[in-house]
């Protein structure tokens, strides 16, 4: 008698601890269908690529295929060209998009000129890819609008004879058209954010517009300014769609050696390869965006 | 800084920048308008645009493109939204690692995320199904950080917690507290997010053409290697399409949204 009061006890205790826990992790099912689609087309992917990077085509660890990436001359030289434009056009897009977000924020805070500005830039910074490539050789391509107007006028110039179009004088071009937007776009509130009052009370003490801006404009907006460089830096490495659309013979970027490691159509199908160059350039892109996290900190600090 | 004050020099320098800028951007819109109506024999008209509608091929494939855009958009509404909201409400202690997934993909370049999803592809086309509406997946994937940051700013700037428990104590069911209250209230927010993803989905070329799906842009590229003015007249035509997806329907939500209401039943 007593055990089975004592089992019925038992037994409600459990079903309340059941209950309990039942409705301490009820809540949990909500995301359930969530985290099995992104488990699996974002993080097993993720987490494929990252370890795919360490094994050989057996899938034991294996450091050959990572070796002989890093001490290959031709991958290195496309890592090198990846960097390289990625830091010219993070750097003319940076300089010029702040200019511009300058020169706009300036002008009158609800005037046409602004909100067309931003529209346009909206725009303009998705703007990439084949659509972006036609875009350009219509521009600069041997039958386009400036080379055209170049051979008739200045024949002997730059933009007369486009032997760099499929090069990577073309590419930092091609990938200028979306960065400056960018830029636009992610500094605005930035400069936005300088007080005219700054101005004036740098003019009441005598400082004139090259004092202001070494003394005050320059240093407020450069934590700013570097991350949304870095911004642009992640943003041009990247890109893959211009680069392919235009490109259709060597692989002069990372992104461009990828694609041809996967693709069997040359016969040279080697995803251990794809991994290892696809780890390369996470590094590089988890790199950025870390010191602009660290940089965006910076700031929210002293914009608040 | 009012622009009367302003001195000649920085008015001039002012102007000088916009100029500058706005010809910069706008020399390849107006190259592609003049190549596109120009043809071979060098006559002048709109034989390139009226091929347009010639292409099978490719009307096929904007057909396939759109039905991605309305998938995600439906994963977006019925999958991620009601996800985030969730975890705001309920799961404060998932907010976190919810955010890290979905800031994921700035991390993971669409070439790398390729790399790794091609094998998961694979086994779909071969197993499941080999319809190129498979790419919604992926694409919803791409779409998670522009989704999660206008969701969340839309989630921080209204006191939802406050609006929650107002509703919960005036007796309103889970369903109707979601529907009635959070929903309508972030709804401005949802909606910048599903443009995004709608311009995002309709220019995606890196994903569709390694995995050998032909979407948009993939058919684009394909015709520009046979004929190029063609593929001009298409490119600035989808491009005018996203100009008024981002810069018309945002507006038009935006001024019906300013005024938050709650429908009485």
């Amino acid at each position: 008698m007593t055990d089975l009061v004592q089992e019925t006890k038992a037994g409600s205790a459990l079903r309340g601890a059941g209950l309990r826990a039942w409705r301490k992790y009820s809540a949990y099912v909500g995301v359930l269908p969530f985290m099995i689609l992104v488990s699996i087309f974002l993080l097993w992917p993720t987490f494929s690529v990252v370890s795919g990077a360490f094994q050989n085509a057996a899938g034991k660890f294996d450091l050959s295929t990572l070796k002989s990436v890093l001490s290959s001359p031709a991958h290195r030289a496309a890592f090198e060209h990846s960097i390289q434009i990625s830091a010219i056009t993070a750097i003319v897009g940076s300089v010029v998009g702040a200019l511009f977000a300058w020169a706009v924020s300036t002008g009158k805070s609800g005037g046409a000129v602004r909100r067309i500005c931003l529209s346009a830039s909206g725009v303009l910074a998705q703007f990439g890819g084949v659509m972006l490539t036609f875009a350009y050789l219509a521009t600069f391509g041997f039958n386009g609008l400036v080379t055209s107007f170049f051979l008739k006028h200045w024949s002997h110039s730059f933009f007369a004879h486009p032997t760099w179009l499929y090069g990577i004088t073309g590419l930092c071009i091609v990938y200028s058209f979306f960065q400056i937007p960018l830029m636009f776009l992610v500094f605005l509130p930035t400069v936005d954010n300088l007080k005219p009052q700054w101005r004036e009370a740098s003019d009441g003490l005598g400082g004139g517009t090259f004092e202001y801006w070494r003394r005050i404009g320059i240093p407020v907006l450069t934590p700013s300014f570097l991350g949304a460089f870095l911004l642009l830096f992640a943003n041009s490495f990247s890109a893959y769609a211009t680069a392919a659309s235009l490109v259709s013979q060597g692989s002069i970027i990372t992104p461009l050696e990828i694609s041809g490691a996967l693709s069997s159509e040359t016969g040279a199908n080697n995803p251990a390869l794809a991994k290892s160059l696809s780890l390369a350039m996470v590094v590089v892109v988890v790199i950025v965006l870390a010191l602009y996290t660290l940089l965006r900190r910076r700031v929210s600090r002293w914009e608040q | 800084m009012s622009s009367s004050n302003q001195s000649l020099g920085t008015k001039t320098w002012r102007r000088a920048i916009i100029l500058f800028v706005t010809i910069y951007l706008l020399l390849p819109i107006a190259a592609m308008l003049d190549f596109s109506t120009k043809s071979l024999s060098g006559k002048r008209g709109l034989t390139s645009w009226r091929a347009i509608f010639n292409q099978p091929d490719l009307i096929a494939a904007v057909g396939i493109s759109l039905e991605l855009a309305l998938i995600v958009i439906a994963l977006v509404f019925f999958l991620v939204v009601p996800t985030v909201v969730w975890v705001h409400l309920k799961l404060p202690k998932l907010r976190r690692p919810i955010e890290l997934i979905c800031l994921l993909p700035l991390a993971i370049p669409g070439i790398v995320l390729v790399v790794g999803i091609a094998s998961i592809y694979r086994w779909i086309s071969i197993h499941v199904t080999e319809s190129p509406l498979m790419l919604a997946a992926v694409y919803s994937m791409l779409v998670l950080p522009y989704t999660y940051r206008s969701l969340s700013a839309a989630l921080n700037s209204v006191d939802i917690h406050t609006l929650a428990e107002a509703s919960r104590t005036l007796g309103a069911s889970t369903y109707r507290m979601l529907f009635g209250v959070v929903f309508p209230t972030i709804r401005s927010g949802v909606m910048s997010g599903a443009v995004i993803a709608i311009a995002l989905v309709l220019g995606e070329y890196t994903i569709s053409s390694i995995l050998n799906f032909s979407t948009m842009q993939v058919e684009i590229s394909l015709i520009g290697q046979t004929d190029g003015f063609i593929a001009v007249a298409i490119s600035l035509a989808s491009l005018v399409f996203v100009f008024l997806l981002l810069v018309v329907i945002p507006t038009t939500v935006n001024r019906k949204n300013e005024v938050v209401e709650v429908e009485h039943s």
